[in-house]
């Protein structure tokens, strides 16, 4: 009996590896609810009512799941050239400065229009800051994880400075957040009195476009080409410098859609706790999906499930709400072991 | 202007660089020990995090502060291994599999601190480590005051540096180390087992890592808060670069953070009208501008981030 490495990923299994990896992740976790001194069937049931349970926990789960689906899109479009833009949480903040600065009344056009020009904003402010490591990586060979992830410090203290200085809000009582946007800068909601608004279209939208773009179109197979073997596509005549570009522009774009998207549609205006690491969570959302853009969208309703069903486990058992982040990392643990599981079979 | 200057000629302003720059040293040396196998470990931001809680939490439990960091480096040992394991044998991205060991390490570090101290609104202290005068050396001026008044952990790491040199350098286990990271191949073909000595590296390395976190809970500050570590692990990566994975060039650069950042934290108190966020800035846009300064002449090892299969090319 040997262990041998197949042609292709066994379909069946790789289908099956998110579920696999799941059930793995929360058995793993079992452990450390039954630390707490509860039980873990009801804490489960807690987590799974909680998130699908009513009406309110769906279009919650939803609305959380609208940002971490651009982010984890964002991800997954860097991924698959092998840019590994780790400043995800970055552009979402830049994404969220621009959104709150020009939202806030410094344009005022019909919502028709500036809807669409602030969430344009957003997006270019995002690729913006991608630009910079990219062409640092691609002209220097500067590595682009470190550049990327120092930059998401500096960002949240731009943030930070912008919300106690120029941006700040003078009718907040002191609170370090900017003036909301106005009426017509904020995203519809899609159901009334809930938290659930336009940018979750938006997002699945984007999810579409990007399978689309990745399936049909010679950008989609530039960028996979120079991930999985750049030396084929030199000499194939693409330049890796122009498309590695292009990725970055698409991949920022969508984080910082992510932040445009929060500030329009959910909070209303730029604060320092706005994002509870959704760049950082995209990374997990798009290994789940194994960087598919469909199956990000999964991946992220996933994730967001985990996050609004842990608060629930918290309200009524006590558990802290960091077991959220601890079961988020464990499959991505589960899934990258079942997805390689998934490349491999058994010969007697 | 006279004042921001004034700050450079004070023993304070040199000890506290050198007080910043201890978790660095120990988290670049442990960096640079698993890149120079092979291996890049990006799990060093949530090691450090896991190393300052457990190293913390031993303490406050009652045990003595040296039983606190082997604690720490057991426990940074231990995400080591669960690291190597997914990257060596089994052979996954070393970049997904870093970031899910950062997260995977820090949020479990924060729900074991939430259990362990149900209710705790400001963060309990324990007694850190108090610096230690050496006789003779301590009395010399200005670099008796800045180097020879630490704590005893500053002075393990000062001694690590050379110690680590040595090992990489002048034995054949360092040279073992090396090998695999330059070219696995012909360390197999000496009959060097690669998988033995990458997990060993990596392991090895994750406790230094963990040893700098549990600095910053025993000696730099008194007690555990979220989010405490603020990117050293990151700046540590950009430091290995920096030091050309050369152990004495890491005690350079970490100095140099440590200089530029007790300087700004310093200078923001003399200068005004100026945002304090620019100041906090600095350490990271500088780290950036080393890490681009230095990639030109960068001598990466040669089998960085390449999985190694028997038998595959």
């Amino acid at each position: 009996m040997r262990i041998e490495r197949r042609e292709t990923p066994h379909a069946v299994w790789a289908l099956a590896a998110p579920f696999i990896a799941i059930v793995a992740a929360l058995t793993l976790c079992a452990p450390l609810i039954l630390w707490h001194g509860s039980p873990v069937a009801e804490a489960y049931g807690l987590l799974v009512k909680g998130t699908l349970g009513s009406r309110g926990a769906i279009t919650e789960t939803l609305s959380r799941a609208t940002p971490l689906i651009l982010t984890g899109l964002a991800a997954a479009v860097a991924f698959r050239a092998k840019l590994w833009n780790i400043g995800g949480e970055g552009q979402f903040y830049v994404g969220a400065i621009a959104a709150a600065a020009i939202g806030a009344g410094a344009v005022v056009l019909p919502a028709v229009l500036l809807i669409p020009f602030v969430m344009v904003c957003g997006a270019a402010a995002g690729a913006l800051l991608l630009i910079g490591p990219t062409l640092l990586k691609t002209r220097l060979g500067v590595d682009e994880v470190v550049t990327t992830l120092l930059l998401n410090f500096v960002v949240l203290l731009f943030v930070s400075m912008m919300i106690e200085g120029p941006m700040k809000d003078p009718l907040a009582f002191g609170w370090p957040q900017s003036a909301p946007v106005i009426d017509e800068a904020t995203l519809p909601k899609l159901i009334p009195k809930t938290r659930l608004h336009l940018g979750f279209l938006i997002a699945v939208g984007a999810a579409v476009v990007f399978w689309l773009i990745d399936t049909r179109t010679t950008w989609g197979f530039e960028a996979r080409a120079v991930g999985s073997n750049p030396g084929a596509a030199r000499f194939a005549g693409m330049s890796i410098q122009g498309v590695t570009l292009r990725v970055a522009i698409f991949s920022g774009a969508l984080a910082g859609l992510a932040g445009a998207s929060e500030v329009m549609g959910l909070r209303g205006y730029l604060a320092l706790d706005l994002s509870p690491g959704f760049g950082y969570s995209g990374i997990v959302v798009a290994m789940l999906a194994q960087l598919h853009p469909l199956g990000v969208v999964a991946g992220a309703i996933f994730v967001a499930c985990v996050f609004v069903g842990a608060d629930a486990m918290g309200r009524t058992l006590g558990v802290p709400s960091f077991i959220a982040d601890v079961i988020v990392a464990t499959s991505l643990m589960c899934m990258l072991v079942a997805i390689l599981a998934a490349q491999y079979r058994i010969r007697p | 202007m006279i004042e921001a200057l004034e700050i450079l000629l004070t023993a304070s302003f040199w000890a506290a660089a050198l007080r910043i720059a201890t978790p660095l040293i120990f988290g670049t040396l442990g960096e640079l020990i698993c890149e120079r196998a092979g291996v890049l470990n990006l799990g060093i931001e949530g090691i450090m995090t896991a190393g300052a809680m457990v190293g913390w939490t031993t303490v406050y439990m009652g045990a003595d502060l040296w039983t606190g960091v082997l604690m720490a480096a057991a426990c940074g040992a231990a995400y080591g291994v669960l690291h190597a394991l997914l990257t060596v044998p089994l052979g996954l991205s070393q970049h997904v599999v870093g970031l899910g060991i950062t997260l995977l390490a820090s949020s479990l570090t924060y729900f074991s601190y939430r259990l362990l101290l149900p209710g705790a609104t400001t963060p309990p202290t324990v007694e850190p480590f108090q610096p230690v005068d050496i006789p003779g050396l301590s009395d010399l001026p200005l670099v008796g005051a800045a180097v020879f008044g630490q704590t005893p952990i500053t002075y393990l790491a000062l001694v690590t540096i050379p110690v680590v040199a040595y090992v990489l350098n002048r034995t054949p286990v360092g040279l073992a180390v090396r090998m695999v990271g330059e070219n696995p191949h012909a360390a197999e073909a000496q009959g060097i087992n690669v998988t033995a000595v990458r997990m060993a590296a990596v392991t090895v390395g994750s406790a230094f890592m963990a040893v700098g976190g549990a600095f910053l809970t025993l000696a730099a500050f008194n007690s555990f808060f979220f989010t405490m570590i603020q990117g050293r692990g990151w700046v540590c990566i950009a430091l290995v670069v920096f030091a050309s994975w050369r152990p004495g060039k890491a005690l350079l650069g970490a100095v140099l953070y440590g200089l530029f950042d007790a300087y700004q934290l310093r200078v923001q108190h003399v200068v005004e009208h100026v945002p304090y966020q620019l100041f906090l800035m600095t350490p990271y846009l500088l780290s950036i501008l080393a890490l681009i300064l230095m990639s030109r002449r960068a001598a990466y090892p040669q089998a960085l981030m390449r999985p190694y299969r028997k038998g595959e090319r």
